[in-house]
């Protein structure tokens, strides 16, 4: 197995459509290490992005929109304290993944493309509405994130391509994400369930417009688009959130295996849905009073 | 809330210990953090080979053949073993002074012998250049089995018409004994007083049924040896174990080999909690470089520490008490059985005996099975049997508080043992501090303090006898009056601080002039394995005496070079004095004119240490459960706990909290799980849940000092009371917070949900 590590788009590209063989990209390397030493086979040639300098930046936009590299450690994604106002959800879901010693190296991309069902930066990614830049020699494409993984462990992206970094959009005032797992730990551990929402209010608490994603209860991150239309045009009373969890519960796909029955994961993932929501909402809403 | 013991054991009357209950820094402490410590696996030997063990892929099959020819011929093979290499053991050799293990369950254990029991049992071992090569090996031997029905399920063993593991297996302890051969290794029975007539004098009886799953020690450091044989066949071991005299006896036993052919070097351990009380690897790495003639390394990966390594025991246990309006209680009686693995002998003894301990009732009648099933054969775990008897026997005792509306602690004061209380198993307790350890609880803060919605607090106490036993120590006083104290004894918690200061206490020197070494099987008196909370007490006590016959040899060579009789010298603080003409020599002195007094000072103590203390603790805890989700998080914790006397508080409190952490993982999330063929789905720490550090609350600790007058400082075991209450505490507090109980383990959170969901239903 042969290791680079290049240090501008065109030598990423280029080492990722010249390898005869199987190549792989490398981040944090928190999954793949593990997979290796856990007998996957390894590729010919490993290609290190954590020295490329625009799979590193995290800055705001002039429009309000956010780019976020997609080899940023979570230590760094945390410590970035205007996406964590803009995007307090999302920085929580990476903020979620392992221990400390896990946060100096995992990665949105890695999280993303390991293209686990459980992953729990992916959900705040879908409800956010983030997209990713895709590169390869041949150029560069846009896809929203939702898009990216196909089934467990495969994503929509050639082996030439490379996630380099995510677009959120620009943020409405008044809007605001949260996301909460299920973990029987508090860390070290995969979320039985995950649900990400992300909401705007209007002047007057009406949700304007909504957001939801599931994690861990089927075979891809769920964009639950039927449940986050529920919320519309409500202020999340009791009785929606009563409909909300129905609906949720509905899309929830989830198998039985050794880490929670399906049961379980459909019932709490309700729970959290509209625990989600509630959060959300009052962020939101806090924006509406300063 | 620490209480101030008399002094004991100190040379001058009347003079408080200065040592003794001080936090000094460890002596392995820098090596430790630094990296420079070595460990089972940090042995290298110039040419040395690395060895692999081939592992059944079934739970229980019949072996039909084993070709090892293709794995032989792969270039940097060097040697293959099976169950052929190892010696017959006959029925007279099948014990030490009739004592457990059975030597033949051993040696089918390490290589299986014409069956596999369990998956990831070993069938044969590798060794080859290097460790790639000995995988590729592994994958080229080639077994042909006849796969038999399995049974991993404790109840389902216990049928009649179960697969049987050992077509021989006659249950004992019944007579007349069983025509036919079935699972249930042994029957136990223990019985104390007339529990008919007990119970027919309760005006209360509360009987249920709990079940606990079989839970793994979680040593960070996997099972790792070297083993290097000579032309003469003289034998080395280096391994991280509890004991490095038991790895040379299992070892001379399963390989038919004298002792003085093997010598044992103990390497620091990373964790063993009972679980390093026996061999596996040692034995094939011995043979391997027997066979090859290099040097042997062999290492367990975290897989096969889960597959192939000792659990404790998971149980079944049916349990009923009988009390009077008034809380008394008046009798207990039950069933308990035990999961004992692939090879007879569980800890259900101790289950039985331990159940119902901390309490003066009057009739107790306890059966016990011991019972083989297709899993890893258990091995000891901290306090072994006693958590899971205590955990029912706690839930129970904690309803009958609720029954009554009585304060959980006020019932446990009402029906505590105290001193001269016989215990249902026999023995009649002596200078013990149960009552002590349920009055500290009640007075501390802790106990009432407000409790938020979803809330609640769970009380439970646990017993352990603690055990002394064969131990040696040596001490050698260097040429500038330090010392150095050799033990056989590995140090798994803080054992060489407490050794040195127990030494440094005794000749009145500083702590920091004592060195503390652990000897090879070579080099120091036979001594007892690491285990049943007895170094600080046993090899305490030796060290102590060594100490002791130090000072006397200083007395006599100090009263040679004053010409005095010896009787005439007192030893002071470090200074044999000559009262009558106000001189004092310092030990240094003595240690430097050593040639003129005759020679080199040393002194050593081999002693059957008697007389070990029980111990009892009382711990209370607090949890809030997630009503919606059944997430149990575990608020605030409280272990109280009677030591003795703390030689070093801070291992003391260390020891508690590492009890408690693990009784809390065993309460909550820690279970063995199997497919369908009777394969581990969760051999790795990601779904074997440990807790983590973020899921504890500090453990907060309570010392209660009621000394032990057998040691000379006062010193009772504690490393293994701290996990017992805690599984009990747990569930009391659940089923308080909750308004549900649970009576099997883990508490998890899809178990909770379900239990509340339940219950839901039912009030609906
Ligand atoms: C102890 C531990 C705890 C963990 N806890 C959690 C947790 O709580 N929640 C959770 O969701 N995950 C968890 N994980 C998994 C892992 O840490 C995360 O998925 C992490 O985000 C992966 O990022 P990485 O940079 O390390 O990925 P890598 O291992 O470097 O890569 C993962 C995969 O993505 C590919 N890849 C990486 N970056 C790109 C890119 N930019 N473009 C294209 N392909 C790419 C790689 O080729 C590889 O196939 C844990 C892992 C460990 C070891």
């Amino acid at each position: 197995m042969e290791y680079c590590a290049p240090e501008t788009l065109a030598e990423v590209c280029a080492a990722l459509s010249n390898a005869d063989g199987p190549v792989r990209v490398l981040a944090g390397g928190t999954d793949l290490l593990a997979r290796f030493a856990s007998g996957m086979p390894r590729p010919s040639m490993l290609v290190d992005i954590k020295k490329l300098a625009p799979a590193r930046v995290i800055r705001q936009l002039p429009d309000g929109s956010f780019e976020i590299g997609a080899a940023c450690p979570g230590i760094h994604i945390r410590a970035d304290k205007l996406l964590g106002k803009y995007w307090p959800g999302l920085s929580e879901a990476m903020d979620l993944i392992g221990s400390v010693q896990i946060q100096g190296r995992a990665t949105l991309g890695g999280n993303l493309c390991n293209a686990s069902p459980a992953a729990d930066a992916v959900p705040a990614l879908i409800a956010a509405r983030a997209h990713c830049r895709i590169v390869s020699v041949a150029g560069q494409r846009e896809v929203p994130v939702e898009e990216v993984i196909i089934s467990p462990g495969r994503t929509c992206l050639r082996q030439d391509e490379f996630i380099v970094s995510f677009i959120l959009p620009a943020r409405a005032s008044r809007s605001a994400d949260a996301y909460l797992r299920m973990t029987p730990r508090t860390e070290m551990d995969i979320a039985i369930a995950g649900v990400a929402v992300n909401l705007t209010l209007d002047d007057s608490g009406v949700i304007t417009d909504s957001h939801v994603a599931l994690g861990a209860v089927g075979p891809v991150p769920v964009f639950a688009v039927a449940a986050s239309r529920i919320l519309l045009g409500s202020s999340l009373d009791e009785e929606v959130l009563q409909r909300f969890r129905r609906q949720v519960s509905v899309m929830c796909r989830p198998i039985s295996d050794k880490r929670s029955t399906a049961e379980y994961r459909t019932d709490v993932t309700a729970v959290l849905a509209a625990r989600a929501a509630r959060i959300a909402y009052d962020r939101a809403a806090a924006d509406i009073a300063s | 809330m620490t209480k101030k013991s008399a002094a004991i054991g100190n040379e001058a009357p009347g003079m408080a210990p200065t040592i003794i209950g001080t936090r000094p820094v460890r002596p392995d402490g820098i090596d430790k953090v630094t990296g420079r410590a070595r460990f089972g696996a940090d042995v290298n030997l110039p040419g040395s080979l690395v060895g692999a063990v081939f592992r059944s892929p079934h739970a229980h099959a019949r072996i039909l053949n084993i070709d090892i020819s293709k794995a032989q011929a792969l270039p940097g093979v060097k040697a293959i073993i099976t169950a052929e290499d190892l010696p017959v053991i006959s029925e007279d050799m099948a014990l030490i002074n009739n004592q457990p293990p059975d030597f033949r369950d051993l040696s089918a254990n390490v290589l299986a012998r014409g069956k596999v029991l369990y998956e990831g049992h070993a069938i044969a071992a590798i060794a080859a250049i290097d460790e790639q090569t000995a995988h590729q090996a592994l994958l080229l031997i080639d077994v042909e089995y006849a796969v038999l029905q399995h049974v991993v399920d404790l109840h389902q063993a216990m049928e009649p018409d179960a697969p049987l593991l050992h077509e021989h297996l006659i249950t004992k302890g019944i007579t007349p004994a069983p025509k036919k051969p079935s699972n249930i290794a042994s029957r136990y029975e223990q019985v104390h007083g007339d529990v008919e007539a007990g119970f027919a004098g309760a005006d209360i009886v509360i009987s249920e049924e709990f079940t606990t799953q079989p839970v793994h020690q979680a040593y960070i450091e996997p099972h790792a040896c070297m083993a290097q044989v000579a032309a003469d066949g003289q034998t080395d071991i280096w391994c991280s174990s509890q004991g490095q005299f038991m790895v040379r006896a299992y070892c001379a036993r399963l390989l038919d080999m004298p002792l003085s052919k093997i010598r044992v070097i103990p390497l620091e351990i990373g964790g063993g909690f009972g679980g390093k009380t026996t061999v596996y690897l040692e034995p094939l790495a011995v043979l391997l470089a027997r066979k090859s003639g290099k040097p042997v390394r062999m290492q367990m990966n975290r897989s096969e520490v889960f597959k192939a390594t000792g659990p404790t025991s998971g149980t079944f246990i049916s349990l009923k008490i009988g009390a009077r309006k008034d809380g008394t209680l008046v009798a207990a009686q039950g069933i308990l059985c035990y999961q004992a693995g692939a090879f007879p002998g569980s800890p259900v003894r101790l289950g039985c005996m331990t159940a119902f301990a901390p309490y003066n009732i009057p009739n107790v009648k306890l059966i016990g099975y011991d019972v083989v099933v297709n899993r890893p054969k258990s091995a000891a775990y901290r306090a072994p049997g006693a958590p899971m008897a205590s955990f029912a026997a706690e839930c129970l005792i904690d309803m009958l508080a609720q029954k009554l509306e009585m304060d959980p602690v006020a019932l446990r004061l009402l029906n505590a043992a105290d001193d001269g209380t016989q215990t249902a198993y026999g023995v009649t307790f002596k200078h013990i501090g149960y009552r002590q350890t349920l009055e500290a609880a009640r007075q501390h803060p802790h106990y009432s303090a407000p409790l938020g919605p979803n809330q609640g607090r769970g009380v439970a106490s646990g017993f352990w006898f603690n055990i002394g036993g064969p131990s040696s120590a040596a001490i050698n006083i260097n040429e500038d009056g330090t010392a150095v104290v050799t033990t056989g004894n590995p140090d798994i918690g803080g054992s060489r601080a407490a050794m040195a200061m127990m030494a440094a206490e005794t000749l009145g020197i500083p702590y920091d002039r004592v060195q503390v070494l652990i000897g090879n099987t070579n080099a120091v008196s036979y001594s007892d394995l690491t285990g049943g909370s007895r170094v600080t007490f046993a090899v305490g006590m030796a060290v102590t005496q060594a100490a002791q016959a130090v000072i006397e040899d200083m007395k006599r060579r100090a009263a040679l070079l004053w010409s005095v009789e010896p009787a005439e010298v007192e030893w002071l603080t470090g200074n044999a004095v000559l009262v009558a003409e106000q001189k004092q020599l310092s030990l240094a002195d003595i240690a430097g004119q050593a040639a003129r007094t005759g020679g080199p000072i040393a002194a050593q103590a081999n002693i059957n240490a008697q007389g070990a203390g029980p111990g009892f603790a009382t711990h209370i805890c607090d949890v809030e459960v997630d009503p919606e989700t059944g997430h149990v998080k575990v608020l605030r914790y409280t272990a109280v706990q009677d030591v003795g006397k703390a030689i070093h508080p801070s291992y003391v409190e260390g020891q508690m909290q590492g009890g408690v952490a693990q009784g809390i993982g065993w309460a909550l999330n820690e279970a063995y799980l199997y497919d369908e063929n009777g394969r581990m789905l969760n051999p790795g720490f990601l779904d074997y849940r440990v807790p983590v550090a973020s899921d504890l609350p500090m453990i907060d600790t309570v010392l209660v000092e009621v000394p032990n007058p057998r040691h000379p400082f006062g010193v009772k075991g504690v490393g293994e009371v701290p996990i017992i209450p805690p599984l009990g505490a747990v569930a009391n507090a659940v089923a308080r917070a909750t308004g549900v109980r649970l009576f099997d383990l883990p508490m998890s959170p899809p178990s909770v949900h379900k239990a509340i969901k339940k219950a839901a239903r039912r009030r609906r």
